[in-house]
């Protein structure tokens, strides 16, 4: 191997330093809702504890915590298993030439760039107008979809332009038929990046704020929950509450890309079963 | 075909029209679903903000009408002018800053780091943020920025300021640092993604020709990297300018872009006012994104 110029020096310190800065601030407020109970929102730590910690855990005076907690977790499975089999049937879709594809791309491109805030509010008026109740299951249910399902399809978009379609001639050789062909031969090899989707839809859900504004009604979702809190909470409990959802964050998304992983490794170690028979 | 009793009758022509029509057919229904989410949530919000905008409001309620008062309101005041000044100063400044971070590291990760393995690695490091709350993001930087945080006691311990600055937090300076922190990473992405598909050879064949590395820089992969570029640049330039939550928060409600103004009026109940702020936002936003479009188109490059 070549040494490595002195660009590559400054590079690495300077990935290194965007990284603190993306890190940074978690870890800082990581560290500080370790507050002591007399501590304030900055350093100096005054005294170490779990003060707040366990405040989050008795203390209603703070809000409806647990019960959003609930709802942005529902919320979050039920748009994510949504966004996974729109995003897969769509992009089965869009391998064909069908009526109106352009139209539904460039939608679903509009989809993505629109201001959040236009989502909400026109779903907020819409619901208004017809006289239905705005509610986080429904209207923005479908709020959050607008924003999940573009980044699923541009997922799939770019797994299906690089898929090899032999596979599937090869399936078609063998007699399998369009379902079959389908569920053994593409789901299969298309799984690991389904994962992927599935992460999107999740946590896009989970964190959102600007489409669920207008749209969750009377039950807050945790996002919403915790930007009431900016507003009248000046002790660490927020950073507790911050640190507590940041840290199930990284745990969900350690469990996807982790069996993203094994998923691959599992079907590398599968690969070609040539010479083994028939099972 | 086993239900093709007659395979001669079937001219190439009609079975080629015939598969042509079920693929359509197959197509049409696959779509339907995302059809029916983007009809409903999408293009229906759309048209029904574009109606109201031509309502009325009373203080407490908003009704059918046929008027131009929301848009001669919204046109004739200067807090518009300046407010979408301000937008497109916002977007400006976090693209520049967002594109030289974010091109900077994806250009470390993709032609710097050797191993695949540290490249997946790092590259998903810089992704994590990503799936995480940006409301959390934003209220760390509260530690850091504030009075006593710190940024000013280490600029007071280095003797840099004699007293605590005030204008790090709850100011444009905070805005544009967390638009910055926040979307920095949509930079990255589609140009880490772009920068992976140059053909290594080329920029071999360049060094060969006697280029220097800044000259490969400019000449062989800025050029190459350019759809990503604009990919990134896209998404950053309509996140900012669709805002409004960071704007409020970071500046501590001192600051105003388009997206502010739209929910101070939904606060209000002013919804047909709303409404036209909002549909006067989309078309900005709609011709912003088609002179970017021009350059690069993104169906090719996914």
């Amino acid at each position: 191997m070549e040494p490595r110029p002195t660009s590559f020096y400054v590079l690495a310190v300077f990935f290194g330093l965007f990284l603190l800065f993306l890190y940074g601030p978690t870890i800082t407020i990581a560290i500080l809702s370790f507050q002591g109970p007399q501590g304030g929102l900055t350093f100096p730590m005054n005294g170490v504890s779990t003060h707040w910690f366990v405040d989050l855990f008795e203390q209603q005076a703070v809000g409806d915590i647990w019960g959003s907690f609930g709802r942005s977790f529902a919320l979050g499975l039920m748009v994510m298993v949504t966004t996974v089999v729109v995003s897969v049937m769509g992009g089965l879709a869009f391998r064909k030439r069908f009526p109106g594809s352009t139209l539904l791309f460039y939608l679903v491109i509009t989809s993505l760039i629109i201001p959040s805030i236009l989502i909400s509010l026109g779903v907020g008026l819409i619901f208004n107008r017809l006289g239905l109740d705005v509610h986080w299951t429904t209207s923005g249910f479908g709020s959050q979809l607008t924003w999940t399902l573009p980044f699923g399809l541009l997922i799939m978009f770019a797994v299906f332009n690089r898929f090899d379609k032999s596979y599937e001639e090869a399936a078609r050789d063998q007699g399998a038929n369009a379902w079959q062909t389908v569920r053994y031969v593409v789901l299969p090899i298309i799984a690991p990046s389904l994962i992927g989707v599935a992460l999107f839809g999740f946590t896009l859900s989970y964190d959102e704020f600007a489409r669920t504004l207008l749209t969750a009604g009377s039950y807050n979702t945790l996002p919403l929950e915790i930007f009431g809190m900016t507003t009248n909470v000046t002790t660490p409990v927020i950073y507790a509450l911050g640190t507590l959802t940041t840290a199930f964050s990284f745990l969900i998304v350690g469990v996807f890309i982790g069996t993203a992983i094994l998923a691959t490794r599992r079907r590398a170690k599968q690969a070609s079963d040539a010479g083994k028979g028939m099972v | 075909m086993s239900s093709n009793a007659n395979p001669s009758a079937a001219s190439p022509s009609a079975s080629e029209r015939r598969a042509r029509l079920i693929a359509g057919v197959s197509g049409l229904m696959l779509s339907a679903p995302i059809w029916a989410v983007l009809l409903f949530f999408l293009v229906l919000p759309i048209c029904m903000i574009v109606v109201v905008s031509f309502w009325s409001a009373t203080e407490f309620s908003f009704y059918p009408d046929f008027n131009l008062e929301n848009y001669e309101f919204l046109f004739g005041s200067s807090v518009t002018y300046t407010v979408f000044l301000n937008t497109f100063i916002y977007a400006g400044l976090t693209w520049v800053f967002t594109l030289t971070i974010g091109f900077t590291v994806a250009y470390f990760l993709a032609f710097h780091v050797r191993s695949q393995t540290w490249q997946i690695a790092l590259f998903l490091l810089c992704t994590i943020p990503f799936w995480t709350s940006n409301i959390i993001r934003m209220i760390s930087w509260i530690p850091f920025l504030g009075r006593n945080g710190i940024a000013n006691s280490t600029l007071i311990s280095w003797g840099v300021i004699d007293e605590p600055v005030e204008w790090l937090l709850f100011s444009d300076f905070a805005v544009v640092l967390a638009f910055v922190h926040l979307y920095t990473l949509f930079m990255v992405v589609p140009i880490f993604n772009t920068m992976m598909r140059i053909d290594k050879g080329l920029i071999e064949a360049a060094r060969d020709a006697g280029a220097s590395g800044f000259q490969i820089l400019v000449n062989v992969i800025i050029p190459l990297t350019k759809p990503g570029i604009m990919i990134g640049s896209i998404f950053v330039v309509t996140l900012v300018m669709g805002d409004f939550i960071t704007v409020r928060f970071m500046s501590g409600s001192q600051s105003a872009n388009v997206g502010r103004l739209i929910s101070n009026d939904v606060g209000l109940l002013a919804y047909p006012s709303a409404s036209a702020t909002a549909v006067v936002l989309l078309a900005t936003v709609l011709i912003t994104i088609g002179i970017m479009l021009r350059f690069v188109d993104i169906r090719k490059e996914l």
